[in-house]
């Protein structure tokens, strides 16, 4: 099976598998779940972090950088802002 | 590093990830949940570095090190109210970064090699096309998001664009296609023009995306970007080709993809049907004059609702405008001091974003026990003496139901006209987003109370307190 097939595969299941995990989320956490998601989406992070891997400015690196800092407010930022909101939810009961 | 010792590394943050989420959907597990994603993303980030070995690592630690500091700061300068506009700009943030790293395989490829071969055949078909994608997504999410963040700030109002649909499918195809020309060509500057052009066409569907979108709208076109910031990840695994990212992106994209399903099941239309453009349309709206509305003010309010036993109030996006979530809440504190039942009925979409309601009355330190969803609430609505509809208007039109012709027909809404007494906080008669008169309005068991939704909660709950002192 070639590189782009295992790709695919990947994809189809693990788009089912987001499905699966999200049915019946209460409402009271819709904001938090997009929140959280979010900052999961920051895994391009690992991306990122590929390259901006040598010293030279070039265009590549810049943009390469960029995306590590941009990544990294998304990742940082989103699960710290995730975790304030549901603070707010949990102190009573 | 032993290469399956770093496969099996991911796996782990991919599972730490599937069960993080899991766990983020249910009130009881969700901040654990929120904190194995987290460890998840760590273990990913750590693993990655490691890995790289012998490199130099200035601009990565520069990267990351900004990166920390402004996320950091930025939630940590927030005040609780700005909670949903945050969420919108770190939205935007990763779809931005999943289009760098696109942009800078192809800068990399095409601009700084010294072959003259295109990205398509650097790169190979695969690669080179979900670049664009997710270049496209990337820098969407990114417009659209910002848009939304200053939306939920009020800087900007909903605007009107001519021909939206031709609009957003002529900056769509040529996106699609300046994307196609410049992974194409082995010409270096027509690549460059080309990528530009790709990002600004691209930045162009975000805002063509959103300027319209309001109202009960605007949480379907958050969660769908919320999906997208997903699947730009995914796009740009795909060009890397790494499973981590595509199993990552693509479980965000389906998540967000089952959240904008509920909004849109919460509203009764398709997805198809709000991207298209907004309430109306064809069918005849019903914009005749306002015939017997009544209106009074706090005094009289406070009058009628001491000598209730249940009260509900129904919160709607002019609550949030207002920041009169706290009001609110010393309205409910008030009237339960007078041992009145008191509850807030929350329909699905009010507020401009998925939760929006929840997420605000949770700063003001409402109990979410107080809180009741739209099914839960309706059949108890005709046993309620007063209902105190704040800054709300779509989602409590009873057109939806009497009115077969009307643009909102079969919307499900919070029945409110059946209880005894209404009282609707609103700054005027102007109509919501569906541009359709509120029927409620016109009830004789509806008073109008005119006037900012915090200044008039305030009043009522000093009146109230007035009360329980007597």
């Amino acid at each position: 099976m070639g590189e782009v097939l295992v790709s695919l595969y990947l994809f189809v299941i693990a788009g089912f598998l987001g499905f699966e995990l999200i049915n019946k989320v209460p409402p009271t956490l819709h904001t938090p779940l997009m929140s959280g998601a979010n900052a999961m989406s920051g895994i391009t992070i690992v991306g990122a972090l590929t390259l901006a891997t040598v010293a030279d400015a070039r265009v590549s690196v810049l943009l390469g950088a960029a995306a590590i800092a941009l990544a990294t407010i998304n990742v940082v930022g989103g699960f710290l802002v995730t975790d304030r909101m549901l603070a707010t939810f949990r102190t009573r009961r | 590093m032993n290469p399956d010792l770093v496969a099996v590394t991911a796996l782990v943050s991919i599972a730490l990830f599937v069960v993080g989420l899991k766990r983020l959907a249910r009130i009881r597990t969700a901040r654990s949940g929120n904190a194995l994603m987290a460890g998840g993303m760590l273990l990913a980030v750590v693993l990655t570095l490691v890995e790289q070995g012998g490199i130099d690592w200035r601009w990565i630690v520069g990267g990351l090190g900004v990166g920390a500091a402004v996320g950091v700061v930025v939630v940590v300068r927030a005040q609780a109210t700005q909670m949903p506009e945050i969420v919108a700009r770190f939205n935007g943030y990763g779809g931005a970064a999943s289009a760098l790293v696109a942009l800078s395989l192809f800068w990399a490829a095409v601009v700084e090699s010294s072959s003259a071969t295109s990205a398509l055949d650097a790169l190979g078909p695969v690669a080179a096309l979900t670049g664009v994608l997710s270049v496209v997504i990337g820098v969407t999410t990114l417009s659209g998001s910002v848009l939304a963040e200053l939306k939920l700030r009020g800087t900007v109002g909903d605007g009107r664009i001519p021909v939206r649909s031709l609009v957003m499918g002529a900056a769509l195809v040529g996106a699609l296609a300046l994307g196609v020309l410049s992974v194409t060509t082995s010409d270096v500057l027509t690549a460059e023009l080309g990528l530009a052009g790709l990002v600004v066409a691209s930045l162009l569907v975000g805002v063509v995306l959103v300027v319209p979108i309001g109202g009960a709208d605007m949480p379907v076109v958050i969660s769908l970007l919320n999906s997208f910031s997903g699947l730009a990840a995914a796009a740009a695994g795909f060009a890397l080709a790494d499973p981590l990212l595509i199993i990552v992106g693509t479980i965000v994209g389906a998540a967000g993809l089952i959240l904008t399903q509920i909004m849109c099941v919460a509203m009764n239309r398709s997805l198809l049907n709000v991207m298209i453009g907004g309430f109306g349309g064809d069918v005849a709206a019903d914009t005749s004059d306002y015939v017997s509305i009544t209106s009074s003010d706090a005094e009289e309010a406070a009058m009628v609702m001491e000598i209730a036993e249940r009260v509900v109030i129904v919160p709607g996006y002019g609550l949030a405008q207002a920041r009169a979530q706290t009001a609110a809440y010393d309205v409910a504190k008030a009237l339960q001091a007078l041992d009145i039942d008191v509850r807030f009925a929350i329909h699905p979409v009010a507020g401009r974003m998925p939760g929006h309601m929840n997420v605000v009355l949770a700063e003001a330190e409402v109990p979410y026990e107080l809180l009741y969803e739209m099914d839960q609430i309706n059949q108890d609505l005709p046993q309620t003496d007063v209902v105190v509809v704040v800054g709300a208007n779509d989602v409590v039109n009873p057109a939806a139901n009497t009115q077969p012709s009307s643009p909102i027909a079969g919307m499900p809404i919070l029945d409110v006209a059946t209880a005894r007494r209404v009282f609707v906080i609103k700054r005027s008669l102007s109509p919501g987003y569906a541009g359709i008169k509120n029927e409620l309005f016109d009830l004789p068991n509806t008073t109008m109370l005119f006037g900012d939704a915090k200044e008039v909660l305030d009043q009522l709950a000093v009146e109230l307190q007035q009360v329980a002192k007597r």
